[in-house]
Parts: structure tokens; C-alpha cells; sequence
């Protein structure tokens, strides 16, 4: 059975068409209008990820010599050897432990200062813009500014730790350098948290707060049983929206502070995928890590989706 | 149980916002203390400063003969029913009545039986289950009220509970409020816009107005001797027709320069209003006088028949009035009305708004 292709809209957004009382479904006169008013949105996405995506488990099921001129097809050969690598599984550590400590820290640090701004009464704007400027800085000049400042050599925090005894050198120490490169994924994500949590925040009635001081309920105890219960909603799409941050959208950072070192201490998946396929051109490894990846992140945004979600209370 | 008293009670925001301008109240123990008026006349936050939720510039807050003026929300032992009713969406119905127990460390056979009790009382047995949004909005009306109850607080406190419920609705749990307030006996604040609602709930009735208290006083007292025409207009539906007269030497006049008989009503030099209610109108054929009353003549401007009776609009001396007659109204547009207001009906006011006693 063929229908008139329809689209759900927000009620009253379009006020020409077929409009159905009591219902948010419009119902296009033109059968072509839909398709045309979603070609732009299903190119971008076609050519900037269908495509790639394509390409890369193409790749993963070829070897080629790094300039192209020889290509062969093995078939699960570099699947086999990518899982049977120590330094893979490494990889796979190393970013689970990045991802969980990288999204932790930004999300309890942005809630943190949302609690607070919301409390702010003067001032509140400048001090929210002053808030959100990190997200505006790029990862690679974040990563350096955190470089610069922690450098064990220029570093100018590098030198007031090192000179209460610590012996910070991140170059040679890996915990250090994962704790660099944390921090500075953090600092920029925080930014971007924290804008959600004050808008989760404004959004809970205050008569529930007051609700709850009449019903004899501390502030912290508030906090625990009222708001951050209700701001579930809120923090279930920051967990995803982090944890895809973490995986993804770090390279730049990671790239500027550490390269993936010392060793391999910092080498996150994403990363390995650049360092052998760019820079050491195992062009066929690179592209089977790069959908193992791509697995990986539909596998836990599943899980997040299927048993997160669960717990999530919308209003 | 507990007597709440208000002395003085004023909120200033910042620097010169007055909202509340020196309130006295008395609440006796166990009565009903509607607060109503315009929004923005300071009543909500008058409620609040009692709840403990603002804070209270200057004056006395006691309840139980306690000055709670620095003590918390909390520690003032009132409840407070919300005009959005404040549940929280994420607990059911249970939680959301143990929650206040829990909070005071009540052990758990305790918490159990006055949750359920609070249900029994309210019908809400079979909903303890639910979480608020699964509820329509009477029976969300009801989860706030046990809230309420279920802490056996020494005052209740409401801010406009029904001013969300459809009418019919708002007409049931008016009187379901009013039933268990008695029964329960717990002294009770209420603020409201509606004087419907006012009329009916109170026991002692405060009219607000721009911050101050018009009047304070029964609700039957104030409908029939309001202390001013601000009172007048608002308590009643609807309002009290108000007619400015000025005397000269041969008797009184009406705004547009109608001349009317008026034996023994002393009017002061620079004129008066004239009230009478809608009702309190007698409509008569021809030319009749009535014994001490103030016949007036009336335009009729249109009819409104609301089923039992009928609303005639009409103008008398420049000033729109109207009148309520029984059943269904022959006039028609245009026509004039002989109305006779009986003495006893008549208030008077002076131009500043306040009642010119009639003995």
C-alpha cells in the first residue's frame, strides 16, 4: 500500500497543507516536497558518512602496499591480526579508561558549577558566557595551552608542581601524561555540560524545591532525592554525548599534548587508527580498526539507550 | 493545631518595592483565613512569608504563639499546597506523601499507616501506585492535599489549589477542601484570586489590595457593609454598581445631570458614590417612589440571560450598571426601567473610595 508520504511536525510550525486537527502529523499535498526538503540533510549525511563508512570496510578487507599500487583482497586476515595485537588491546584500555575518567570528570565538574551558577544571583549572565567560552577554543590549541602549561620543561604549572617535590614529567611518566591529557579533554567538554545542566536545572519547577524544604529536606538532601533525580533526562544525553566526545572528538587534544606517549600510554583507538594508517600507512589495519570502532560505538550507545535509558525519568 | 498571627508584616523588595505594606492578621485556631484579591496585591507573598519561603522585611510572624520569623521552612511544622501542586514527578503517589515523614525520620510502620490512612480519607487507595503523571488533575489536586495531611502539620497552607481545575471540578474540591479542613480541624491559609472561592471557604475573609488590607472580617459581613468600593467591586459577581452623585441646594445629582429624589440621604459637599448590588434592585412599572429608597431610571444597554436568571445591562446617569432579575428578562435594548434601590440596600462612599457610614 503506497501513502501520501507525511512528515511529523511540531503542531503549527507549517499552517498551509493538510493540517489534521488534534494530531501533529502533517500530511504534504505535493508527493516530491518531503524528499526535496530532505535531500540536503540525507547528502550530508551520504556523502560525509555513508560513504566513508563504506569505504573504510572496504579497505579493512584489502591489504595495499602504502602507495596503492598493489592491492589484494584477505578477506577477515586484518580483523585477525588487529584483535590478536597486544598493542590493539592496549589501545582498547587505554581508551576505556580515557572515556570513563574523561567523561566522570566533565560531567561532575559542569553539574558542579551549574549547582553553583544557579545560585548566582548578580551577574548571572556574564558569569554563564564566561562559562561557556572553553567549547569556543579548538582541541588542538586546548591541547597546547595544556601543554604549555604543564610542560615539565616551560610549563609554568609544571613548575609550581614540580617544585613541592612532585616529580611531574608527563613525557616519561604514562599515568602523568593520561592525567594531562584527561584533564585537558575534561576542561574543554565542561563547558558545553555545564550548559546543559543549568538549562536542566531552570527547568525544574521551584515549587518543587520549595516543596521539598517545607517537607523537611536539607539542601544536599534535596539535591539527591529531587533535582538530580530530575535531571536524569539531562545527564543520560550528556553520558552519550561524552562518551562519543571522549572517543571521537579528542584526537586533536591527544595529538597536541602527548602523540599517543609516552609508549603507547595514551594511544587511544582513534588514534592508533591515524598513527598505522597515516603515519605508518598499514592501510588495511587502520580501516579494520576503524570499523571495529564503529562497532564498538553503536554496541554502547545501544547498551546506554537499552539499559541507561531505563532509569532515565522524563517529567 | 495553632493560631497564626501577623503583626506589622512587611516585604520590601531591594530598596523600595513595597509588596506587603504592614499586615495585621489574627487566625484563630482550626479556622479558615482566605486571603483574596487582584494579582499582584501581595497575597502569594504574604502566604510565603508565612510558609518560610520568603523572608520578612519587617513586623512579627507567630504561629502557636512561636515567633517563626527565622526559622526554616521546614522547621515551622506547616505544609503548603501548591498552585501547580508541586508533586514529584519522578516518585509515586506513596513516596510522594512519605517523602515529608521520611525526611523527619518517622519509622516505617508509621510513615505506612498515615500514607494510607491520608488515602483512605482522600480516595486515593487504588492510585498509591502511580506516578503523578499517570493522574488527572483532581486526583493530582488530591496527592497534594495528602501530602499535606499525612504530616498533621499545626497550619495548611494554600496558594490558589484549584485556580488549575476545570469549573465543575473546582466546585467539588472547593467544598471536598472545606469539609476536610473541618473535620480535620487544622488551622488553614488560603490565597486566592477568585471571590467565589473566598465567599465560601472562609471563615475570616482578608481583601487585599495594592499590598494592604482592605478588609478583614466574615465573609457575609463583608459582602454586606464593604469598607470600600475597591471591596465593593470586587467581592460579588457581579460587582456592586457604583453611580457618582454630587448634592447642590435643591438635591442630588447624577453624573450627566440627572436629577434624583433622595429624602434623607446627606450627601458630603464634594459628592459621593452610590452602591447598590445587582440584586438588591427592585424593577418596577411607571413612576413609583419607594419609602425611603432611590428610584432611578435605566436605560437598557443589552440583556444576558444565564439560565436561573438574567443580567440587565443598562446605563443610569452616565454610568454603566447592571441588574440581576430572575428567570428570563422581557426588556429589550433600549427600553427604560424604573429601579428602586431600598434604603437598606444603599451604600455610600466618598470620593476617597471608603464607606460613609450609614448609622
Amino acid at each position: 500500500m503506497v501513502t501520501a508520504p507525511s512528515v511529523i511536525l511540531r503542531a503549527g510550525l507549517f499552517t498551509n497543507g493538510t493540517f489534521m486537527a488534534s494530531s501533529t502529523r502533517v500530511t504534504f499535498p505535493n508527493k516530491l516536497l518531503p524528499y526535496v526538503l530532505l535531500a540536503p540533510q540525507l547528502a550530508i549525511t551520504a556523502i560525509f558518512f555513508y560513504w566513508p563508512a563504506s569505504q573504510a570496510i572496504y579497505q579493512s578487507v584489502l591489504r595495499e602496499d602504502p602507495f596503492g599500487l598493489s592491492t589484494q583482497f584477505v578477506g577477515l586476515d586484518n580483523f585477525r591480526r588487529v584483535l590478536g595485537d597486544p598493542n590493539y588491546l592496549n589501545s582498547l584500555q587505554v581508551t576505556l579508561i580515557f572515556s570513563v575518567a574523561t567523561a566522570l570528570i566533565a560531567m561532575a565538574l559542569a553539574l558542579l558549577l551549574a549547582v553553583m551558577a544557579d545560585k548566582v544571583i548578580r551577574g548571572k549572565g556574564i558569569y554563564r558566557t564566561l562559562m561557556i567560552w572553553p567549547y569556543a577554543v579548538a582541541p588542538a590549541i586546548a591541547g597546547m595551552l595544556w601543554l604549555f602549561l604543564f610542560n615539565p620543561s616551560m610549563g609554568t604549572l609544571a613548575y609550581l608542581v614540580r617544585s613541592t617535590g612532585y616529580n611531574w614529567d608527563p613525557l616519561l611518566n604514562g599515568d602523568q601524561a593520561m592525567v594531562l591529557i584527561v584533564s585537558a579533554a575534561a576542561w574543554k567538554q565542561i563547558s558545553y555540560n555545564f550548559l546543559f545542566f543549568v538549562a536542566g536545572l531552570q527547568s525544574i519547577p521551584k515549587s518543587l524545591i520549595e516543596a521539598a524544604a517545607i517537607d523537611g529536606a536539607g539542601e544536599t538532601k534535596r539535591f539527591w532525592t529531587i533535582v538530580f533525580p530530575l535531571l536524569a533526562p539531562t545527564t543520560f544525553f550528556l553520558l552519550v554525548v561524552n562518551t562519543v566526545y571522549a572517543f571521537f572528538d579528542t584526537f586533536g587534544i591527544i595529538h597536541a599534548v602527548t602523540g599517543g606517549g609516552p609508549g603507547k600510554a595514551t594511544e587511544t583507538l582513534v588514534y592508533k587508527v591515524y598513527n598505522d594508517g597515516f603515519v605508518n600507512l598499514i592501510l588495511g589495519d587502520s580501516a579494520a580498526q576503524s570499523v571495529i570502532l564503529m562497532i564498538i560505538v553503536i554496541g554502547l550507545t545501544a547498551i546506554q539507550f537499552r539499559y541507561v535509558e531505563r532509569k532515565v525519568h522524563y517529567g | 493545631m495553632a493560631n497564626v498571627e501577623l503583626t506589622n508584616v512587611r516585604k520590601v523588595y531591594g530598596s523600595s518595592v513595597e509588596a506587603v505594606k504592614g499586615i495585621n492578621i489574627a487566625i484563630d485556631d482550626g479556622a479558615l483565613c482566605v486571603l483574596v484579591g487582584p494579582s499582584g496585591c501581595g497575597k502569594s507573598t504574604l502566604l510565603r512569608m508565612i510558609a518560610g519561603l520568603e523572608s520578612i522585611t519587617d513586623g512579627t510572624v507567630k504561629i502557636d504563639n512561636k515567633l517563626v520569623n527565622d526559622l526554616g521552612p521546614a522547621e515551622r511544622d506547616i505544609a503548603m499546597v501548591f498552585q501547580n501542586y508541586a508533586l514529584y514527578p519522578h516518585m509515586k503517589v506513596y513516596d510522594n506523601m512519605a517523602y515529608g515523614l521520611r525526611n523527619r525520620g518517622m519509622p516505617k510502620d508509621q510513615i505506612d499507616k498515615r500514607v494510607k490512612d491520608a488515602a483512605q480519607i482522600l480516595e486515593l487507595t487504588q492510585l498509591l501506585e502511580r506516578r503523578p503523571k499517570e493522574l488527572s488533575g483532581g486526583q493530582r489536586q488530591r496527592v497534594a492535599m495528602g501530602r499535606a495531611i499525612v504530616r498533621s502539620p499545626k497550619v495548611f497552607l494554600f496558594d490558589e489549589p484549584l485556580s488549575n481545575l476545570d469549573a465543575k471540578l473546582r466546585g467539588q474540591m472547593r467544598v471536598e477542601i472545606k469539609n476536610l479542613q473541618r473535620q480535620l480541624g487544622v488551622t488553614s491559609v488560603y490565597v486566592t484570586h477568585d471571590q467565589l472561592e473566598a465567599m465560601t471557604l472562609a471563615d475570616i475573609l482578608v481583601v487585599m489590595n495594592a499590598g494592604s488590607v482592605e478588609q478583614i472580617g466574615a465573609p457575609l459581613d463583608i459582602y454586606e457593609k464593604p469598607a470600600s468600593t475597591f471591596v465593593a467591586s470586587f467581592i460579588g459577581a457581579p460587582p456592586m454598581n457604583l453611580v457618582p452623585v454630587t448634592a447642590d441646594g435643591s438635591g442630588l445629582v447624577l453624573g450627566d445631570g440627572t436629577r434624583i429624589g433622595a429624602e434623607g440621604l446627606v450627601i458630603p459637599g464634594n459628592g459621593a458614590l452610590i452602591g447598590f448590588r445587582p440584586e438588591d434592585l427592585e424593577v418596577s412599572a411607571g413612576t413609583d417612589t419607594h419609602a425611603g429608597g432611590l428610584a432611578l431610571d435605566l436605560k437598557v444597554l443589552g440583556v444576558e440571560p444565564v439560565g436561573a436568571e438574567s443580567y440587565v445591562y443598562g446605563m443610569v446617569g452616565g454610568e454603566r450598571v447592571v441588574v440581576r432579575v430572575p428567570g428570563r428578562s422581557t426588556s429589550q435594548t433600549e427600553d427604560h426601567l424604573r429601579v428602586i434601590i431600598p434604603a437598606d440596600k444603599l451604600h455610600l462612599f466618598g470620593t476617597d473610595g471608603k464607606r460613609i457610614s450609614s448609622e
